[in-house]
């Protein structure tokens, strides 16, 4: 089973500029791994903390969470809502035994479709040699009649 | 000037409509009263087990159909009505909180000013049963801290007596309650519990009082305060608010400062 194990990554990432960057990824042809879902949302500040554990129990093993860089919001100030919503859900998270390392978080600008690649490739690395999230996938069938 | 004194002279003159407090209940075990007249003013009683945060029934709708009301307030209850005030849910000229000195006298706070300072004087709110439990779980790995919640979460029946008791859970409309869609599983199962705790708590960062009436109020004793209290703890620590301190507060997560640093976001 481990050594065909395939992890899925969920990404979500904002409309103006990740999923712009990722774009370009594909346009410049930089390969990556393909393990990867991409949701597109509106900005990181529609990002609500439930949609990550929403994903964790529907089979995410990994996810990544990314958008425009400080400073580069399209609707000004998204981003900075979003990184205070993830600086407290992040540590409620782990205080719950959530394991935080699962997800990552990111800024990626329309320009940096190399440094999507790259950030895709690594959490999927890293999530292969975790293995899959059993442990939260688990609890969508205990008790579920 | 004792309580049911004060009680007595506030609603015969009219300054209140009613005096929120407690009264002896089943086997003398105290549970919050109105007293709505002054003949019902020497029911009212203080002491221990006048423990519930009373600022949970100022926001509902009958309770603010009786007009002004008085409040016996301790700290708890103080930071409640300030959060409340904060977050515009009352004013200040619709509640007169009573604090009682060490010699049970009653200390009227009519403003919010006045309730600030008095509050400025109390001790840090968590108990230090609390400071110890929560400093076990910090110790633990990651895999124990979840094995731990696990274990508690499993007793939950999902009665939503931490969401009553809480004062800041005031929303007519409780996302819990919403069933289209279902973004909550309604059963008390694994993940339904775990997803409710999570959404409870998150609802709660920056505006908890830590007041901890949502962990007393448990029918099978889960610490379910300890949650919101990690939430309000990390807002505390990194945006330098803290809820109930002052009745003009922004909330902490629809506020934001370019400089808020965080060291996981690559």
């Amino acid at each position: 089973m481990t050594d065909t194990f395939e992890p899925k990554i969920t990404a979500f990432v904002c409309n103006w500029c990740t999923y712009a960057g990722a774009d370009l990824t594909g346009t410049s042809r930089i390969k990556y791994q393909s393990n990867v879902r991409v949701l597109r949302l509106p900005c990181t500040g529609r990002i609500d903390f439930m949609l990550l554990a929403k994903a964790f129990a529907r089979g995410a093993d990994g996810i990544i969470i990314s958008g425009c860089h400080p400073n580069d919001c399209h609707y000004t100030s998204g981003n900075y809502h979003a990184r205070r919503r993830w600086m407290v859900y992040r540590n409620l998270m782990d205080f719950m035994g959530i394991d935080v390392e699962r997800i990552t978080f990111s800024w990626v600008s329309a320009a940096e479709g190399a440094k999507w690649a790259e950030l895709v490739n690594e959490v999927t690395t890293g999530i292969r040699a975790k293995g899959p999230y059993t442990e939260y996938q688990e609890l969508a069938h205990t008790g579920v009649e | 000037m004792d309580l049911n004194e004060k009680a007595k002279q506030l609603l015969e003159a009219g300054t209140v409509q009613a005096v929120l407090g407690f009264e002896p209940g089943t086997h003398g075990a105290p549970r919050p009263a109105f007293a709505r007249g002054a003949d019902q003013a020497a029911r009212l009683v203080s002491g221990p087990g006048c423990d519930q945060n009373l600022a949970s029934y100022v926001t509902r709708a009958p309770v603010k159909r009786l007009g002004k009301l008085a409040v016996l307030a301790t700290p708890k209850v103080l930071r409640a009505l300030l959060q409340l005030m904060a977050e515009r849910q009352i004013q200040e000229q619709d509640v007169l909180p009573l604090a009682l000195d060490a010699a049970g006298q009653v200390v009227e706070l009519a403003t919010a000013q006045a309730m600030e300072e008095h509050l400025a004087l109390e001790p840090d709110p968590v108990s230090t049963q609390d400071r110890e439990l929560l400093d076990r779980l910090g110790r633990m790995t990651r895999a124990e801290r979840w094995a731990f919640w696990q274990g508690e979460l499993s007793r939950c029946v999902k009665c939503y007596a931490c969401r009553s008791s809480c004062p800041m859970c005031y929303c007519e409309h409780c996302t819990m309650d919403c069933n289209r869609p279902q973004w909550v599983p309604v059963p008390s199962h694994a993940l339904g519990n775990l997803e409710y705790h999570m959404v409870r708590s998150m609802h709660l960062a920056g505006r908890c009082v830590q007041c901890g009436d949502c962990g007393s109020a448990c029918p099978v004793g889960i610490p379910v305060h300890l949650l919101t209290f990690n939430a309000e703890q990390t807002v505390h620590a990194q945006f330098g608010q803290r809820a109930g301190a002052s009745a003009k507060l922004d909330y902490a997560l629809s506020t934001f400062r370019p400089d808020d640093k965080e060291n996981f976001i690559r």
